[in-house]
């Protein structure tokens, strides 16, 4: 398959943009700039890091730290540093989600599901620490969000359709905003609920946005597995609102959620 | 007022799109990714509509602004639709070129007017993938979204994307 690394400069007179798209992890992350200047520097460092951890955390890789701690030929302590960091992340979540985010899959620690998070959370600083102050990183359908997207407009992000992906349900605003949305993936990859052990299917989508996507990101994985029932839940997380998607297109919210999409958009 | 500055302002000086093709097949990528940032390139313009040409960037807007559009009572005159057409890119498999109108600060059309074509793969996915591409992003433009989020979507996935579509439209 051919895959695109597209790197587009804009050098309009109204709003300054640099955006790079970098295939990894099986997916695509979007790097888009909103201030003006060259980037090269900057964007060379998060796709190198995107790389990194795909390094360490792929589970497709037979080297990978992971997949050696899976096999029981690395012991976590051991490995990359960021392994650790990781899997302590997971642990607080877990609880946080009552056991509906797990990094157990078929009796094997598997961090996969907050990694891709993580890594575009990290990724976000990096762009913060090269000076750049407006910016998004969108890794697969999660993103973080820094500054505004121009001078007075902030971010705008529509949440696809999980029935069709060229639709958009509606459009969340904000600034320095992070936005994750779980449901069944093009991979084919199914959420489990970790207690039944069957593929969660109550929602066609789960949408959280807060302050961090590597939190976000698990919550909204917890919370499809959770099903329709997950809304009292998603009411008791501080700093997040949340939208859920019944498969029939209809939607519930949580009370605060109306503040990043005001109805009407 | 800012309508009008916008107006004026629109003229797009530069477009480079850099397109780099891999073969991979692996579903999760090794080989570092092509970082490539165009110096501003001299775009050809040319003028699909009647009147307005394409002016310079900063170019003064004579005989528009007066101190009373302050007030925002002096409607916008629609621009010309302008045409622009981005320096074809080099690739590891060929030129890339696109071309995109646009009008009112809107793409209203997009164009791929140069692509690898080498292969019957290069050939099966640049006319699938392309044409929804320009046809999403048109879509897209009046709903004035920067980013999608949504299930996650696989690398050959993104090429169809809304999302694709956004990064592309750089508008």
């Amino acid at each position: 398959m051919p895959q695109t690394d597209m790197t587009l400069t804009i050098s309009s007179t109204v709003r300054p943009r640099t955006v790079h798209v970098e295939h990894c992890m099986g997916t695509a992350f979007s790097i888009d700039i909103r201030d003006t200047g060259n980037w090269s520097h900057a964007i060379h460092a998060v796709v190198s890091w995107l790389h990194h951890v795909d390094t360490v955390f792929s589970t497709y890789k037979p080297d990978s730290d992971i997949s050696r701690i899976q096999r029981g030929e690395l012991l976590a302590a051991d490995a990359h540093p960021d392994v650790v960091t990781v899997l302590d992340l997971c642990a607080e979540v877990q609880t946080i989600t009552d056991g509906y985010f797990t990094t157990m899959r078929d009796h094997k620690i598997d961090p996969t599901g907050l990694v891709k998070g993580w890594a575009i959370e990290q990724a976000n600083d990096l762009l913060r620490r090269h000076g750049s102050r407006n910016h998004a990183v969108n890794g697969g359908g999660d993103m973080q969000l820094a500054g505004e997207a121009a001078p007075s407009r902030p971010w705008h992000v529509g949440i696809s359709d999980p029935r069709d992906r060229t639709q958009i349900l509606t459009v969340i605003t904000g600034r320095n905003i992070a936005v994750a949305t779980s449901g069944t993936s093009e991979r084919g990859q199914h959420i489990t609920d970790p207690f039944t052990g069957i593929a969660a299917a109550s929602l066609g989508s789960a949408t959280i946005a807060g302050p961090s996507v590597a939190y976000a990101d698990a919550y909204a994985t917890a919370a499809f597995a959770m099903g329709t029932k997950a809304l009292p839940w998603t009411e008791t997380i501080d700093g997040y609102e949340a939208m859920l998607v019944r498969l029939d297109d209809t939607t519930t919210t949580t009370a605060g959620w109306s503040r990043i999409s005001p109805p009407g958009q | 007022m800012k309508r009008i500055s916008y107006a004026v302002m629109s003229t797009l000086t530069a477009l480079v799109l850099l397109l780099g093709y891999r073969t991979s097949t692996s579903s999760s990528t090794t080989s570092s990714g092509m970082v490539a940032i165009g110096a501003s390139a001299p775009t050809t313009a040319s003028s699909t509509g009647s009147g307005q040409t394409t002016s310079g960037a900063g170019s003064p807007p004579t005989g528009r602004s007066s101190p009373s559009s302050t007030t925002g009572s002096i409607p916008s005159a629609p621009t010309a639709a302008k045409t622009v057409t981005g320096t074809a890119a080099q690739t590891r498999y060929g030129p890339v070129q696109v071309q995109i109108t646009v009008q009112d600060e809107k793409i209203t059309n997009v164009s791929v007017v140069e692509y690898p074509n080498n292969n019957g793969r290069d050939q099966e996915i640049n006319s699938s993938a392309f044409p929804i591409l320009a046809s999403e992003t048109v879509k897209t433009q009046t709903a004035k979204i920067d980013m999608v989020s949504g299930a996650t979507y696989t690398s050959q996935g993104y090429l169809t994307s809304l999302q694709s579509a956004l990064d592309q439209a750089g508008l």
